[in-house]
């Protein structure tokens, strides 16, 4: 029952991460996505998808999908059903599940955030429906695959498991949420394990809608540099298998990381920017570290949310800056944004598989492009690859409308 | 155990701007008139049920956050308001708030007429839609107009998942996070769901609004009902099908005397009824189905279903009622709801029309 609650644990169980996903336009997986993070490797090229001739931008970071997908439950007539994110989905989930050796057949719960579900789905609903209204072909399909929850129904019958699904929609910070929620039900006790991550496909109205803001950048992306001058769309998926750590020593599962503190908290300042002294943001890194008793001078890296617009970035620096205290001077951070692009509902996952990665592989990931610091960041921006001794990790997501959302992990010895 | 207990109640639907208005309709149990709603393309219209505009507009629509918004906010934000005036009413000191937003369509107002300017020249596509077509955009209005908000979530489901909001709001308040929490369920009626429906459930009527539970901790917050059972959620899967579901929540909310209630989604829909129709058929007590009143309202159908089953015990009428949410793609999960003692401190006369009736 989802009610009444349980009382808590005496002690909250250890969340332990025992298999990652993620496809960006980096690659299919974790090995292609680590040597880009490492190499500070930029996946951008002209947008495929759809129309950009009469936009000012005409790049982003897509995605390669393969041919076929990796075989599942579904049917071939399934399949065929999945939109491009569904599919970058799929592809997260699998890899996840099959790190993780999870059994199907059991309850695995699903917590995802997205901010566009199948967005392209519903735009080519609206084209027919609008250029050829009697036509009725495949609108039928449209209008139920284009909602996130059947997205997430589909990917869980491919998988063969059962379970609840949530689907968390707090724009940019969709993904880092679903994750902390996830934590946080295996902490109550609520839940052994579940697959907890982000996804978000590139589509023309989103790519127009930041667009119409003066968002995205006409150059490169390149957070924390004085030059800035936008962010870059991207696409993908990136999806965690979380347990308890009695649940994974249980059945030997190989351990990949800790999950050891996760904050959530609200800006109320404005719809799409956030507060200019980043108050939130230093709010909910606090609250991560102290949930996880981990002080500043701990961590390690930040994979910061940095989406290289200009009032992003700056109240990013300030929040850091002011958490970090004399431990901003030499703190790495970096933004893989200047990689894959902003993937809006995956960027905090696909964050925290990137910080996944430093903790695992014992290297900093790298900036593609940062050239002139911003005077707000006192802190070290990596932009060259480095081997690193990483012990913890902390990611970063804020999104539209100002729920911000703080993760951190620490490595697994 | 953390127990839990509905503060407030607020509603906006086809029948009006309050609960009041939502209760008279359901009382009365006719249909409410459906209107036409333009379809690009076509010479006949589709039909829906409206919210009816009010003859003055709410008060909160002058907070500059809410200028531009579409109405899945205003409905939001009404509703959300007229579940905390008692909360606030009482307020002694600061309370940490919690929102969770439930939508299924959400945005669609806003994301059409983007999308129609960006098909047309991007160039010069309104900056001002884009932002109010992101599902946590009346999330984020509501938070701002209520102020204290420390905690928000935009859930995304069928029209069950507004239970699994619900749920969220009780975790937090068990975990103390927040001293009470507003939980919306919301949609705004647009020609494309119009149509969508039409081909997924043609015998529905789209409805628009939103429905709120204000829960907290404190009994003497009470506004009459406490929430006393959510069940599983009920995922449907290639092994598990609608009415395998219903009846698993049919299952775990017992078999219940006949001097309760039951509030279902039943509504005019044959095929998409059967599920719960059939899970449901030996209830012996009162039954109230607000979708044959009000229309699909999807998600806002679900709040609506709350409301109306937090109201039927806080008035007195029954000692329990249970809902029954069999959502539409998603899962199925139910609820229960008893009467408890309303607070020593009622709500001073005029102090929900003063913060959320036109």
């Amino acid at each position: 029952m989802l009610f009444p609650i349980s009382p808590p644990l005496a002690a909250p169980p250890r969340v332990v991460i025992t298999g990652a996903g993620i496809v960006t336009a980096l690659g299919i997986g974790w090995k292609p996505n680590a040597e880009g993070f490492r190499a500070g490797r930029r996946a951008f090229r002209p947008v495929s998808l759809f129309d950009v001739s009469r936009q000012r931008v005409k790049t982003a970071a897509e995605v390669d999908l393969p041919v076929t997908l990796p075989p599942t439950h579904l049917s071939a007539r399934q399949v065929s059903r999945l939109d491009r994110a569904g599919a970058m989905l799929l592809l997260a989930a699998h890899e996840a599940s099959q790190q993780a050796e999870l059994q199907p057949d059991g309850d695995l719960p699903m917590v995802l955030g997205t901010t566009a579900g199948g967005m392209s789905l519903g735009e080519a609903y609206f084209r027919q429906a609008t250029q050829s209204p009697c036509r009725y072909r495949q609108q039928p399909s449209r209008a139920l695959h284009y909602q996130p929850q059947v997205q997430a129904r589909m990917v869980r019958d491919a998988l063969g498991v059962g379970g609840s699904i949530t689907i968390i929609s707090n724009a940019c910070a969709s993904g880092s949420n679903a994750i902390g929620h996830a934590w946080d039900s295996i902490r109550r006790g609520q839940t052994q394990c579940a697959l907890a991550g982000g996804y978000d496909a590139l589509s023309e109205l989103v790519f127009a809608g930041f667009a119409t803001l003066q968002s995205l950048s006409p150059t490169v992306c390149r957070p924390f540099d004085a030059q800035r001058d936008g962010l870059a769309l991207g696409e993908g998926a990136a999806v965690l298998a979380l347990e308890s750590l009695e649940h994974a020593s249980r059945r030997n599962a190989i351990i990949l990381g800790e999950l050891i503190g996760y904050a959530t908290s609200i800006d109320q300042h404005h719809l799409t920017q956030p507060h200019p002294q980043g108050n939130t943001a230093l709010a909910v890194m606090k609250q991560a570290c102290e949930v996880a008793s981990v002080v500043p001078e701990e961590v390690d890296y930040i994979n910061a949310h940095g989406t290289g617009t200009p009032l992003n970035d700056i109240a990013e620096a300030i929040a850091i800056s002011h958490w970090a205290g004399s431990r901003a001077a030499t703190l790495p951070v970096s933004s893989t944004k200047a990689s894959i692009g902003h993937l809006l509902g995956a960027a905090g996952a696909a964050g925290a598989v990137a910080c996944l990665m430093a903790l695992r592989e014992q290297w900093l990931p790298s900036q593609a492009v940062f050239e002139t610091p911003d005077s707000a960041c006192n802190f070290l921006v990596v932009h060259e690859s480095q081997d690193a001794k990483v012990d913890v990790a902390l990611s970063n997501a804020f999104g539209f409308g100002g729920v911000n959302a703080t993760l951190l992990m620490r490595r697994w010895a | 155990m953390s127990r839990v207990f509905i503060a407030g109640l607020g509603a906006v639907s086809p029948a009006g701007w309050n609960v009041a208005a939502l209760s008279e309709a359901l009382n009365k149990g006719q249909p409410l008139p459906a209107q036409p709603i333009a379809r690009p393309g076509w010479k006949q219209p589709l039909r829906a049920r409206l919210v009816p505009h009010p003859s003055v507009p709410p008060q909160f629509l002058a907070h500059p956050r809410l200028r531009r918004t579409s109405p899945i906010t205003h409905y939001a934000a009404a509703a959300a308001l007229e579940s905390v005036a008692r909360l606030r009413a009482n307020q002694n000191g600061k309370r940490r708030l919690g929102v969770v937003v439930c939508v299924q369509s959400g945005c669609v107002n806003y994301s059409c007429r983007f999308l129609a300017e960006v098909l047309k020249d991007p160039a010069t596509a309104s900056p001002v839609l884009f932002p109010e077509t992101v599902y946590a955009g009346p999330a984020s209005h509501v938070a701002t107009l209520l102020g204290e908000v420390s905690l928000t979530y935009t859930l995304v489901g069928d029209s069950a998942c507004f239970l699994q909001g619900v749920a969220v709001a009780a975790q937090w308040l068990a975990d103390n996070r927040v001293d009470a929490c507003v939980v919306v369920g919301s949609e705004e009626s647009d020609w494309i769901i119009a149509d969508a429906l039409r081909h997924l459930d043609r015998p529905a009527v789209l409805a628009g609004g939103a429905g709120a539970l204000c829960l907290c901790r404190d009994s003497k917050l009470s506004a009459g009902a406490e929430l006393v059972a959510i069940t599983d959620p009920h995922t449907y899967s290639a092994r598990v099908n609608r009415e395998r579901a219903a009846c698993a929540v049919r299952g775990q909310l017992g078999i219940g005397s006949s001097e309760e209630l039951l509030c279902d989604g039943i509504g005019n829909s044959p095929r998409l009824d059967a599920a719960e129709r059939n899970a449901w058929q030996d209830w012996r007590g009162a039954r109230l189905s607000p979708k044959r009143v009000l229309g699909e309202g999807l998600i806002a159908g679900g709040a609506w279903q709350c409301v109306a089953a937090c109201e039927a015990v806080a008035s007195g009428r029954f000692t329990a009622a249970n809902v029954s949410l069999v959502g539409s793609n998603q899962q199925a999960i139910g609820a229960r709801f008893v009467c408890a003692a309303a607070g020593p401190m009622d709500l001073p006369a005029g102090a929900s029309a003063a913060s959320a009736s036109p």
